[in-house]
């Protein structure tokens, strides 16, 4: 694996991983994101749906925590993760966790970390780890460390200071084990750092954070790969992403989206007055609300000139309809345009990068952050 | 009695149905339906979308899978989003954007077995809307106004609905009440041209009463019959036997569906039978049902069905049917869709139901292909023989129904 800078502007950095995956022909641009999986699936997605998506990244996102329960099976299965998911061209990075469900603390020890699965709490010591990750066979894993400082507000130097030498503990164990299996050998050990220096040379992922605005702002400091598991969120809450990146849209576009906007902006003050559910305090300005009773009728696409098969093929009206009687479908139809406007804001940012236009960007995103 | 018939009934309703073979021993037909949004095979089964989407699958999907037509329900769509909504949205197809043929039944079902509160007089079915309350009149006229609204390709006349285990005089009102809804849904279908409407035999279990039915029935010169009134709770044995009845009395000429027949089995014999068009919400559910608190997970395959939560599926490592083209069966094992049944993921039931359909179409174009070649009832004995062990252990109403019209087992 090799990484490839073409330039570094104000600390971010544009480029290519190249040599990638068990015959090192794959590349990725960065900076780019991950296809966000639960179970080995993107949410929602059958094979034919996630490939009705423009732009899908070379790189798919597992968990550990939801495959860790199939630990057996894989083992019998021998042939790899990706190809028991129905994955076998793409490449994979297993997380040890899932970013969108947050973790109980206090259960990392010494000789163990805990992921949480449906079916409940599977402990793994380095061994058993090991052992799953040999079965998973992912191009890339996520090494077992101590990540808890990060979930807590008031840490102890003590405790900062416990996570880093069990984390490093840790990965000496893994690159141990690593070097004694040759199946183990085809993956790459992604280590995890909680802050400090980092060396220019290194790729860097960024895990839990996936808002466009705070994208931006890690890109700012270096980051360059991210996890997408914001789309599914916003699909979660009867959602459809919304906001602009077109840093450079023709004038026509431009006067149109604004006296859009303007309209959005007076209805909305009057609707959150009115329906104050649990999700809506959750909404962010990057986002309509599909089950609000305005899009009953609206015969529009999700957004205008969206090339996702949702726009191409449906309406707000539509949505809205399939998310006020309950029906899958709208989670499907969300999901498959959620996942693609994202991965749009990501292929703007490498153009807006190419072209010394990242500040436009920046001030089109932050002015649409609430 | 039943009222004469009206003016416009005399006028010849379109011929939408082409007779392209016969089988020479039973009453099996392979036909096409031609339809406004083109033409549909026949026999045929129409998978249930009920909301204006087949569960979790796209239109894409659907049309993928070769289907050309399929259900969707007057009832749940009448109330949300409602016939004023869809009529601005280009009519169904429009709002769910279905490029191909629609069917919509009257309301008539789910209101008598879904709304508590419900209650038939002559007018119609007076109840009471789960979602706001209001106290609505589903007439013939008002049935007939919504679909032509939704604009689907074949509508359903109200019928006055009564469980099939039901008995005594009610059977009787229902059937001759449904002869005159069907004259007062005749007058009131403003677009004979662009949607066929069907009549649907009533008559209960009661061979003199569905013989009074089909008899006026076809007096009315409609474009296409539905048998009514079965697939309840009534014994197989009294169920095929009105079946027979029904197809024995219908014309050769136009289509018979048969509502709400769906399981395999029976899906064969109906086609011996003399039926063309099937409709059921069981391929669907059985994937998906009741999402929130239990998921079925269940494969339709040649043997029966799957129940792939079981753990007996948790290292099968081929498809859920090694014989099946769907993409399910191409990209994923028993095994990964067991373990994804177990996620929180939705695209597991997704998987099934694309899967389940296709069961359902290759089902009915492998009937349709044997009857074409002449060979349906080796086909019947092969079909009896991969779900039962042996075509001799297929159950004994299907036994009986098959030799009523020329076709032993083993």
């Amino acid at each position: 694996m090799k990484l490839s800078l073409t330039k570094v502007v104000n600390g971010c950095r544009l480029g290519k991983i190249k040599n990638l995956g068990k015959t090192g022909d794959h590349t990725m641009d960065i900076p780019g994101c991950l296809l966000y999986t639960k179970t080995g699936s993107a949410p929602h997605l059958t094979h034919h749906t996630l490939h009705n998506i423009h732009g899908v990244p070379a790189m798919a996102q597992l968990t550990l925590s939801s495959l860790a329960e199939h630990h057996e099976v894989l083992t019998e299965y021998k042939e790899g993760v990706g190809k028991f998911i129905g994955m076998p061209e793409s490449l994979l990075y297993c997380s040890l966790h899932d970013p969108v469900s947050p973790c109980p603390a206090g259960y990392v020890t010494n000789k163990s970390v805990s992921v949480w699965s449906v079916a409940g709490r599977v402990e793994m010591t380095v061994s058993k780890f090991m052992a799953i990750q040999k079965a998973l066979q992912p191009d890339w894993f996520q090494c077992l460390s101590d990540g808890e400082v990060s979930c807590k507000e008031a840490t102890s130097i003590k405790r900062v200071r416990k996570s880093v030498d069990r984390s490093l503990l840790f990965l000496d164990n893994c690159l141990r084990l690593q070097e004694e299996s040759e199946v183990l050998q085809k993956s790459v050990i992604i280590g995890v750092i909680e802050g400090g220096d980092v060396m220019e040379e290194r790729l860097r992922l960024i895990s839990g954070v996936s808002r466009p605005d705070e994208v931006l702002e890690c890109i700012e400091r270096g980051v360059d790969l991210f996890e997408s598991f914001f789309p599914y969120q916003v699909t979660e809450r009867g959602c459809a992403l919304t906001f602009s990146f077109d840093y450079q849209p023709n004038p026509e576009e431009t006067l149109l989206q604004q006296n859009g906007t303007q309209e959005e902006i007076k209805c909305m003050d009057q609707i959150k007055k009115i329906e104050t559910t649990g999700c809506n305090q959750e909404i962010t300005s990057f986002e309509i609300n599909l089950k609000e009773k305005k899009y009953q009728e609206d015969f529009n696409p999700l957004v205008r000139g969206c090339s996702c098969y949702c726009c191409k093929n449906h309406t707000r009206a539509y949505i809205h309809h399939l998310l006020v009687t309950n029906e899958l479908l709208a989670g499907v139809l969300l999901m498959m345009h959620n996942f693609e406007h994202y991965f749009g804001f990501f292929h703007y940012i490498r153009e807006a990068l190419k072209s010394d236009k990242l500040a436009q960007l920046k001030e089109l995103i932050h002015r649409q952050a609430s | 009695m039943a009222g004469a018939a009206t003016q416009a009934s005399l006028e010849s309703a379109p011929r939408i149905m082409r007779l392209v073979a016969e089988c020479s021993r039973s009453r099996a037909r392979a036909g096409e339906l031609w339809l406004p949004h083109g033409t549909v095979a026949t026999p045929v089964f129409m998978p249930v979308g009920t909301q204006a989407t087949m569960k979790g699958i796209t239109t894409e999907q659907l049309d993928a899978l070769g289907c050309r037509i399929c259900l969707g329900n007057t009832y749940h769509l009448g109330l949300r989003p409602g016939p004023e909504l869809i009529q601005k949205a280009n009519g169904l197809h429009g709002f769910m954007n279905w490029p191909h043929n629609l069917l919509t039944d009257s309301g008539g079902f789910q209101m008598v077995s879904l709304v508590s509160l419900s209650e038939v007089t002559e007018e119609g079915v007076r109840f009471r809307s789960p979602y706001d309350g209001n106290e609505t009149l589903l007439s013939p006229e008002k049935s007939v106004q919504i679909q032509n609204a939704l604009g689907s390709d074949i509508i359903m006349q109200l019928d006055d609905v009564v469980s099939s285990t039901v008995t005594g005089p009610r059977v009787e009102e229902a059937m001759y009440r449904s002869i005159r809804w069907l004259d007062r849904c005749i007058a009131a279908h403003q677009r004979p041209d662009k949607q066929n409407l069907f009549a649907i035999i009533q008559g209960g279990l009661d061979a003199d009463l569905r013989a009074t039915c089909l008899e006026e029935m076809t007096k009315r010169d409609v474009p296409g019959f539905a048998i009514g009134g079965l697939s309840g709770g009534e014994s197989k044995s009294q169920f095929w036997r009105m079946v027979a009845l029904s197809t024995s009395r219908l014309p050769k000429d136009k289509p018979r569906y048969l509502m709400g027949v769906g399981y395999a089995t029976d899906l064969v014999v109906c086609v011996a039978l003399g039926c063309d068009m099937f409709d059921c919400v069981f391929p669907t559910r059985t994937a998906v049902r009741l999402w929130q608190k239990e998921r079925f997970g269940s494969a339709l395959v040649p043997t029966g069905n799957l129940q792939l939560r079981k753990k007996v599926f948790e290292k099968d490592f081929g498809p859920i049917d090694p014989e099946c083209t769907c993409p399910t069966c191409q990209k994923h094992s028993r095994a990964f869709l067991h373990a994804l049944l177990h996620s929180d993921n939705t695209a597991a039931l997704h998987h099934l139901t694309v899967h389940n359909i296709a069961y359902q179409l290759q089902l009915m174009s492998a009937v349709r292909t044997s009857i074409v070649e002449k060979r349906f009832p080796d086909f019947v004995r092969d079909f009896m023989g991969a779900m039962y062990g042996d075509p001799t252990l297929c159950p004994t109403w299907a036994t009986d129904a098959l030799a009523s019209v020329g076709i032993t087992l083993g």
